[in-house]
């Protein structure tokens, strides 16, 4: 009989695991979710919000995909794992045994002990039932707050616009996103939130949410005892692995579930990817959790090799991410910090109207490209990859920068007025 | 636990926040469509009302655009397409469907009943008289009628479609692109061309989407018009054998069908808020392959009938008889598939139905695209995150998503090279190009892994 593999969790990582176990062997396969029966795209929560799309075009397969795959779903909570006798057990009292389990359960929004979390219309935006939730209290609204200036915070900002509702930021940092970004792309996206006319609070935290008397949220105080008033919070403080069910099984967790370069845990025959993952060494320049699309991906199709037992560590390449905030697209390759490195020297150029930008960054002595912000550009990630692979000269990068070129026909180049301003200010490398 | 997910949230209707320039707007469209109401029913006939006609449809039309994104940043303006009952197959589509499936019904098959009359127009058509006139002397036939109104709204919708992606110049050159061909190409020189007595000519519209070209009478007009029919005669033939098969290997089959064709131009323009209602199922693909080459079959053996028959004057090959093939086609493709449904149906199926299942022309084009082209369109390597933004506004139906996530490039027959999977793409993933066959990424799946993009299986 064929070996059984069980998935808990039908996220970009358990499916991903899921279609390539099926790709690579016969053996059974049941993924299972609370959330939902069929695999969505969950970075397409806020599409739906905004009336681009409805929950069936978030979904990459067709329904019918999943039997002709041989693939089950099961839409039921996993209660306990059992390690040792090779079985779960779920809310509905079934127990499901496997030879294989692999753990790819996410991540839950974060809450950090504030008086008022609790109440109604305060929430943070990760499943669909959140979305549910959102659509109910956000109704009719003309007010709402945002607390927490990552990527969630911001997709939150611009849905709540879409519905005309007054928009509150309270972001902990001094400027946007500016741990992960340098100043000026960060002042970049501060000037479009502004634009939208969101009321943005840098440097300001939640203290308190007030309550009414149906025990739903009033207003908030800031960290600056300032007091708005809004009948939604949104907390969208980060996220967190999702593995309180897995804390008493046996299998090791600290923040995630513990696992090696295979993606396995302290169980040989048990595997964790994606958000709920933890690496005990993580790879050099990355996290030891890695809460990324991609990354799922790949994490998933690496589990699937080593359960059909094609052992393969997890190499995920170099860096690379993207992001849009309101119309403006950002793309990154390699390694951007926010701050510049000593060891390291960058290049900021932007257009006039303040609408494209372009970093690039390689290191001082060797020339070296390590990385570049794109923001309003589209940038080829084959030809960045080739870049970083091949320890390219930033003369080269320059140079080639046509070559990455990824935007629509028709749109206006930035290469000439972008090597135009590089010489001026790097006229010793360019010859 | 069965916790089946509803998320109705297309119930909670936003309230629409009309501002005044909108509302003007709007009500200026409505007289002009109440003049044309009147005018049906006979109740009007005056050069006066009808340029207050088009004064009020132009400025209505200009105003409405305005007012809906003058105070708008540059970007996609996609919110609240699944909640709004015109775009959301609601009351409002259904009321557009059946009145455009009803104006078509007329025009194919009771114009009289439009005021088409041998002797002196009367009712919508007679109310035209005053510009057919003067654009080519004679009183305006109900296909004229349709040509002022086909080329109005490409004109006017281009132009909202243009303030809509005025951030993404694929989308305004290729808009303005079809506006022009429209307007000049397929509208005016023909209209100035039967004013001077030469041969009616739209020289953008090729066999075997013109399907009349190779019949008799037409071969015999154009051959009885001297050096000018001469002319259509060898540019129809040069564009079917050497510059359609020319671009399209350079530039894909959207050189036509989203840059010059006046289908594709309504399509494009007029049809661009119903062109999330495509299907995207497999089983409407298998639909398409069977229906568009079944159509282009029935095309080519209708020509080839037709030609037979110029040259030795027998009608019947077998059990066909070519004038029955001909009324056959016309009827069913022409009018009933083209028309009624083509354009009617908009609201409800979305805005290139007859591109996508009917065309003949697609069909050969598409068959091009696929196997001598250099078109292709192109995803960035790992950036794609499965949203679903890029298929659901796909217009042709293709499941753009499920090549992006691969890596692999889409090289589909469909594909009009309309460009909006491109623009709707929130991680900048796809890129319409044209490179050197070869250079294809026809392979799958392509898996970004150590530091490599290399083929895995």
């Amino acid at each position: 009989m064929a070996p059984k593999v069980v998935i808990i969790g039908n996220g970009i990582s358990g499916i991903t695991c899921a279609r390539h176990i099926r790709k690579l062997s016969n053996y059974d396969i049941t993924v299972i979710s609370a959330e939902s029966k069929y695999f969505f795209s969950r970075t397409a929560l806020m599409y739906i919000y905004m009336g681009h799309m409805k929950e069936e075009h978030t979904r990459p397969y067709e329904n019918f995909f999943w039997k002709q795959n041989r693939i089950n779903l099961l839409q039921e909570r996993v209660v306990t794992i059992h390690p040792p006798e090779n079985y779960i057990l779920l809310e509905s009292g079934e127990q499901i045994r496997y030879d294989y389990l692999v753990l790819a359960t996410g991540s839950r929004s974060n809450k950090f002990g504030w008086p008022g979390q609790d109440l109604k219309g305060v929430q943070g935006l990760y499943s669909l039932q959140d979305l549910e939730t959102m659509e109910q209290y956000t109704s009719g609204i003309k007010r709402a707050t945002v607390v927490g200036g990552g990527l969630i915070g911001i997709e939150t900002v611009e849905m709540l616009l879409s519905r005309n509702i007054r928009v509150h930021f309270l972001v902990r940092e001094k400027s946007f996103w500016n741990l992960v970004m340098p100043p000026d792309e960060s002042e970049m996206i501060n000037k479009l939130i502004y634009h939208h006319q969101v009321d943005l609070r840098l440097d300001t935290e939640s203290k308190e949410i007030k309550s009414d008397e149906t025990g739903r949220v009033r207003a908030i105080i800031t960290s600056k005892e300032d007091t708005i008033d809004c009948s939604f919070v949104a907390l969208t403080v980060g996220v967190s692995p999702n593995i309180d069910f897995v804390k008493n099984s046996g299998i090791q967790t600290d923040r995630g579930i513990i696992v090696d370069d295979y993606l396995q845990t302290n169980f040989k025959n048990i595997f964790a990817i994606g958000d709920c993952a933890q690496f005990k060494t993580p790879l050099p320049g990355r996290k030891p959790i890695e809460q990324v699309w991609y990354t799922g991906k790949i994490q998933g199709e690496t589990a699937a090799r080593n359960i059909v037992g094609l052992q393969t560590a997890y190499k995920p390449g170099h860096w690379f991410n993207s992001a849009k905030f309101f119309d403006l697209e950002y793309q990154t390759y390699g390694l951007v910090a926010s701050q510049k490195d000593e060891s390291d020297d960058w290049f900021w150029w932007q257009d006039r109207k303040g609408e494209r930008g372009l970093r690039l960054v390689w290191e001082k002595n060797t020339k070296i490209f390590k990385g570049l912000n794109a923001m309003g550009i589209r940038i080829s990630h084959e030809v960045c990859n080739e870049w970083l692979h091949d320890n390219a000269t930033i003369d080269k990068v320059v140079k080639e920068l046509t070559k990455a070129n990824f935007d629509p026909e028709f749109f206006k180049g930035y290469e000439k007025e972008f090597r135009r301003s590089f010489e001026v200010t790097h006229q010793y490398i360019t010859v | 636990m069965q916790t089946d997910i509803n998320l109705s949230i297309a119930s909670h209707t936003r309230t629409s926040s009309l501002n005044i320039k909108m509302k003007i707007g709007l009500a200026l469209v409505f007289l002009s469509l109440l003049l044309l109401f009147l005018a049906l029913f006979n109740q009007i006939q005056h050069p006066a009302l009808l340029i207050i006609f088009f004064i009020a449809t132009i400025a209505g039309s200009l105003l409405y655009t305005n007012g809906l994104y003058a105070n708008t940043t540059a970007g996609i303006k996609n919110n609240g397409v699944m909640f709004k009952s015109i775009s959301n197959r609601g009351a409002i589509a259904w009321v557009l469907g059946v009145a455009l499936t009803a104006l078509y019904i007329l025009l194919y098959w009771y114009p009289e009943l439009l005021g088409l009359h041998d002797n002196a127009n009367t009712g919508l058509i007679g109310f035209f008289d005053p510009v057919s006139k003067l654009l080519n002397g004679h009183p305006a036939s109900q296909w004229f009628v349709y040509g002022v109104l086909y080329t109005l709204t490409i004109i006017l919708l281009g132009i909202k479609f243009i303030y809509k992606y005025r951030h993404n110049a694929y989308q305004v050159k290729r808009t303005i692109s079809v506006m022009f061909f429209q307007l000049i190409i397929a509208f005016l020189i023909p209209e100035i061309l039967g004013g001077l007595n030469m041969p009616y000519n739209d020289f953008k519209n090729m066999w075997p989407l013109n399907y009349y070209f190779f019949y008799d009478w037409h071969i015999d007009q154009l051959l009885g018009s001297g050096g000018f029919g001469m002319f259509v005669l060898v540019w129809g033939i040069l564009s079917v054998v050497l510059i359609s098969p020319v671009l399209t290997y350079f530039y894909g089959k959207r050189w036509y069908c989203s840059w010059v064709c006046g289908c594709g131009g309504l399509a494009e323009t007029a049809g661009d808020s119903f062109r999330h209602l495509s299907s995207k199922k497999i089983s409407a693909w298998r639909i398409e392959r069977v229906l568009i080459y079944s159509v282009l079959f029935f095309a080519a053996l209708m020509t080839g009938l037709v030609i037979y028959q110029y040259f030795t004057k027998q009608s019947q090959v077998l059990f066909l008889d070519s004038f029955k093939v001909r009324e056959w086609y016309g009827f069913y493709i022409g009018a009933a598939f083209s028309g009624v449904i083509g354009v009617g149906f908009y609201p409800i199926l979305g805005s290139r139905v007859w591109c996508r299942f009917g065309c003949p022309m697609a069909a050969i084009l598409g068959i091009q695209q696929k196997f001598f082209s250099r078109f292709r369109i192109t995803t960035n390597g790992s950036q794609c995150i499965s949203c679903g933004n890029c298929t659901t506004y796909c217009e042709m139906g293709i499941d753009v998503r499920w090549y992006a996530q691969r890596g692999q490039d889409i090289v589909r027959s469909s594909c009009v090279g309309c460009g909006v999977c491109s623009a709707v793409c929130p991680r900048g993933v796809l890129k319409l190009e044209n490179g050197p066959q070869k250079t294809k990424k026809l392979e799958g799946p392509i898996l970004y892994q150590d530091g490599q993009f290399k083929i895995v299986e």
